[in-house]
């Protein structure tokens, strides 16, 4: 009975994983990194009946820019309650309310220092509910007057360079999905979580232990580059060999996805973690101000995206690899080891998007579900330049990069992701093939 | 702890209109892929757009419950259609990465700030309920015994969840054996050969994409009907779930998309009291409640990896009527 002899490892593997994984964060949580409370429950939880807990709190941190505000007053409302909570020096403010139910948090923007106000001064006032969670975090974006701009064109410009970071950090982590997709024709759900992994291991060793910053990236990507090698050996080529289809393989993902998210909120916390890089100074570039971190990023982007292309094209592993995209059985036919190659693959785009990780955490912030936000984004990005294309992996996330950004001056922030996704829909309904995809027929 | 309230928690579950709801989804998704072998990875979208229609209809244009449920269907086939025509000819992964994209920019749309008017923005709506317990046909009194004791308001929705889930269930038992089911399932089984046969495949792999969409929308009428309608709770997160339990049960069955549902909500409820039990009476002390939460999801993520590996049929499936391989 083969079958079953070959069943076993698969099992033991997972079990193992599972194990590995609760056991580093263990690790984790005792050397500091705390579990935080959550500000958010995981997505749709039946309720629970009953409390076990009787803490409730509302707060919130209040920054100008990157500097926390401090004194400034929010009034918390709701449930025949009512207190003003105020922040301290580091500009964070909490209030403990009596029990759950529906409250509204208004900003006083009386209290709020010289020279800044509310980001939209019509909208101090947010409703709150605590329902399923004991701690709901509430942001109030404020800012510098002169933030309100009057020239279109210098807000353009300026979106147009954020999306261009933007989308240079997204196709660090779309060639990876794209190398893993052209060698082996799976689709990896769990490449968000390798994204999420990159900046929360990033969090932990450069700002959490304060390890000096390359030092830190040099660790984050030697781990991610592990995870590549663990999701290969360890869980799909023992797939390929049992000759699990891919469609299946494809669901395992999504369960690898689901499993290493909860576990990263396990150990994370739901808080919005900042990176401190401090890089924080700003340059401008004619109407353009940005700050030093994001022109690092850009570049590094930009250079590890030629040494991928260089990669591909001059070195032999590299002409493999597409060899190996183009038509596998030919390339094991002709002496390449397959599975050599895809093992490469996975370390090389697992490194790649942990980079992604760090400079989307620098981006934006670092959080337990980042990654599968953006997931969709990589997917987009890959699909628009052409499923298994580097290249049109490339193109398709500046595009979306640039898009998200630069939407945001005629549509609203929170609806900017459904723009780029919108794109991808259309493009498929015109060119299925993706803007640099072969033509072939795809149906 | 105890004991007692844990089982009978877990117990309500099985019958809960949350479990009726997610049961639809699942048979939608059970037309979808284990009967036509599309990959709808939006089936929050579809029950998304089923809630907010059902809703909008009801508090924007003061639409009698007849009509709501009319335009909840409406607009899933209406999404069906939009999801269908660019992709129904591509490889089944674009249908994927379609529909998942889809759903979010539905769940983008209805969370937005600037049409809170009519959606509610990111908190939601409430408050439509009432034309559905004014029909209400139990007179007011407590029913059932144990863990199922309901109020008649209670009752009605569970009769009304779980009847709308027996007529899928009927349908989908009485088109799969009827011509139709058979040629949709001969697409799934090989295209070429159904085509060479000169059926128009698009248009069926389009009718069953309808279909399914439609039993979407009709659970997501039934998940909102007892409570509000939150745009958080249909995340991408809700399709991998409803998958889940389908693959549980097995997805080209009659009554596995069903079963999964009620194991997935039961066992769910069940763990989460065990843990929070424990937690509370001190024998677990180096996590949280609401770590407890979490590691329901981490067992969902194990199960469905183990599952698809080791039982891609589910419990009820059979391995020859099943293709991964689309």
């Amino acid at each position: 009975m083969p079958q079953l002899v070959r069943r076993r490892p698969i099992l033991a593997v997972i079990v193992a994983m599972l194990g590995v994984i609760v056991s580093v964060g263990v690790l984790v949580l005792s050397v500091g990194l705390g579990p935080a409370s959550a500000t958010t429950e995981p997505a749709p939880t039946p309720t629970p009946t009953s409390d076990f807990t009787n803490t409730f709190t509302i707060g919130g941190i209040i920054r100008s820019g990157d500097d926390p505000l401090e004194g400034v007053e929010v009034e918390v409302e709701g449930q025949g309650f009512s207190e003003v909570g105020t922040t301290g020096a580091d500009g964070r403010w909490a209030v403990s309310v009596p029990s759950a139910g529906d409250y509204t948090a208004t900003l006083l923007p009386d209290t709020l220092p010289e020279g800044v106000s509310p980001r939209d001064p019509d909208k101090v006032t947010r409703d709150v509910t605590l329902g399923t969670t004991n701690t709901v975090n509430v942001l109030f974006p404020t800012g510098e007057r002169e933030i309100v701009r009057t020239n279109i064109a210098d807000t353009i410009l300026t979106r147009l360079v954020y999306g261009l970071n933007f989308g240079l950090l997204l196709a660090l982590g779309a060639i990876g999905i794209s190398l893993i997709y052209g060698t082996t024709k799976l689709n990896n759900f769990a490449h968000g979580e390798m994204v999420t992994f990159g900046g929360v291991v990033f969090f932990f060793f450069g700002t959490v232990l304060n390890m000096p910053l390359i030092a830190a990236i040099a660790v984050t990507l030697v781990l991610s580059a592990f995870t590549g090698y663990a999701q290969d050996a360890w869980l799909h080529k023992p797939l390929r060999r049992r000759g699990v289809g891919l469609v299946q393989a494809m669901i395992v993902t999504i369960g690898l996805s689901i499993l290493v998210r909860y576990v990263v909120l396990f150990f994370l916390g739901g808080n919005i973690e900042t990176l401190d890089t401090g890089l924080t100074e700003t340059v401008s570039f004619g109407p353009v101000t940005i700050t030093v971190a994001s022109v690092v990023s850009m570049i590094v982007s930009a250079v590890m995206l030629a040494l991928v292309g260089l990669f591909l094209t001059r070195t032999r592993i590299g002409k493999a690899t597409r060899a190996v995209s183009d038509n596998a059985s030919l390339a094991a036919a002709s002496g390449i080891n397959v599975d050599r190659i895809i093992r490469i693959v996975w370390i090389m785009a697992a490194t790649l998007t942990g980079l992604s990780g760090i400079l989307y955490g620098i981006f934006r912030q670092v959080n337990w579900n980042m990654g599968f936000q953006i997931l969709l984004l990589l997917f987009a990005a890959v699909t628009l330049g052409g499923l298994g294309s580097a290249f049109g992996a490339l193109v398709g996330s500046l595009i979306i990069g640039i898009v998200t950004e630069v939407s945001t001056v005629w549509i609203p922030n929170d609806l900017r992701y459904a723009v780029a996704l919108l794109i991808l829909i259309v493009v498929l309904l015109v060119r299925p093939q993706g803007v640099l995809g072969r033509k072939e027929r795809v149906g | 702890m105890d004991w007692g309230q844990i089982l009978n928690n877990a117990a309500g579950e099985l019958l809960s209109p949350v479990t009726a709801a997610y049961a639809l989804a699942a048979i939608g998704i059970s037309v979808h892929f284990g009967y036509a072998g599309l990959l709808n990875f939006g089936q929050a979208g579809f029950m998304a757009v089923g809630a907010y229609a059902f809703v909008i209809a009801t508090l924007s244009l003061n639409a009698p419950l007849w009509a709501a449920f009319l335009a909840a269907i409406l607009a899933s086939v209406v999404f069906a259609f939009l999801l269908g025509i660019p992709t129904l000819r591509l490889r089944a992964d674009y249908l994927a990465i379609v529909t998942i994209a889809s759903a979010e920019i539905v769940r983008y749309v209805v969370s937005t700030t600037g049409l809170t008017e009519y959606t509610g923005g990111a908190a939601g709506l409430s408050g439509f309920n009432d034309a559905f317990v004014g029909i209400n046909p139990f007179p007011t009194g407590s029913y059932g015994f144990g863990p199922w004791t309901y109020t008649a308001n209670q009752l009605w929705i569970r009769v009304f969840g779980w009847g709308l889930v027996v007529l899928a269930t009927v349908l989908v038992y009485l088109l799969m054996r009827s011509p139709w089911g058979r040629v949709v399932k001969g697409i799934r089984e090989d295209e070429d050969a159904v085509r060479s046969l000169g059926k128009n495949v698009y248009a069926y792999k389009m009718q069953a994409l309808v279909l399914g969409g439609v039993l979407g929308s009709l659970a997501g009428v039934v998940f909102v009907l007892p409570r509000a309608v939150q745009p958080g709770n249909y995340g991408t997160t809700l399709t991998f779930f409803i998958w889940t339990m389908l693959l549980l049960g097995g997805a080209a069955t009659l009554f596995g998309p069903i079963i999964g549902a009620m194991i997935f909500a039961t066992l769910l409820t069940l763990s989460d009291g065990i843990l929070r039990g424990l937690i509370s009476a001190d024998i677990i002390t180096f996590i949280s409640t609401t770590q407890a939460g979490q590691i329901r999801f981490m067992i969902i993520g194990a199960v469905l990896m183990l599952l698809v590996v080791f039982r891609p049929q589910g419990i009820f499936g059979n391995k020859k009527e099943l293709s991964f391989n689309v």
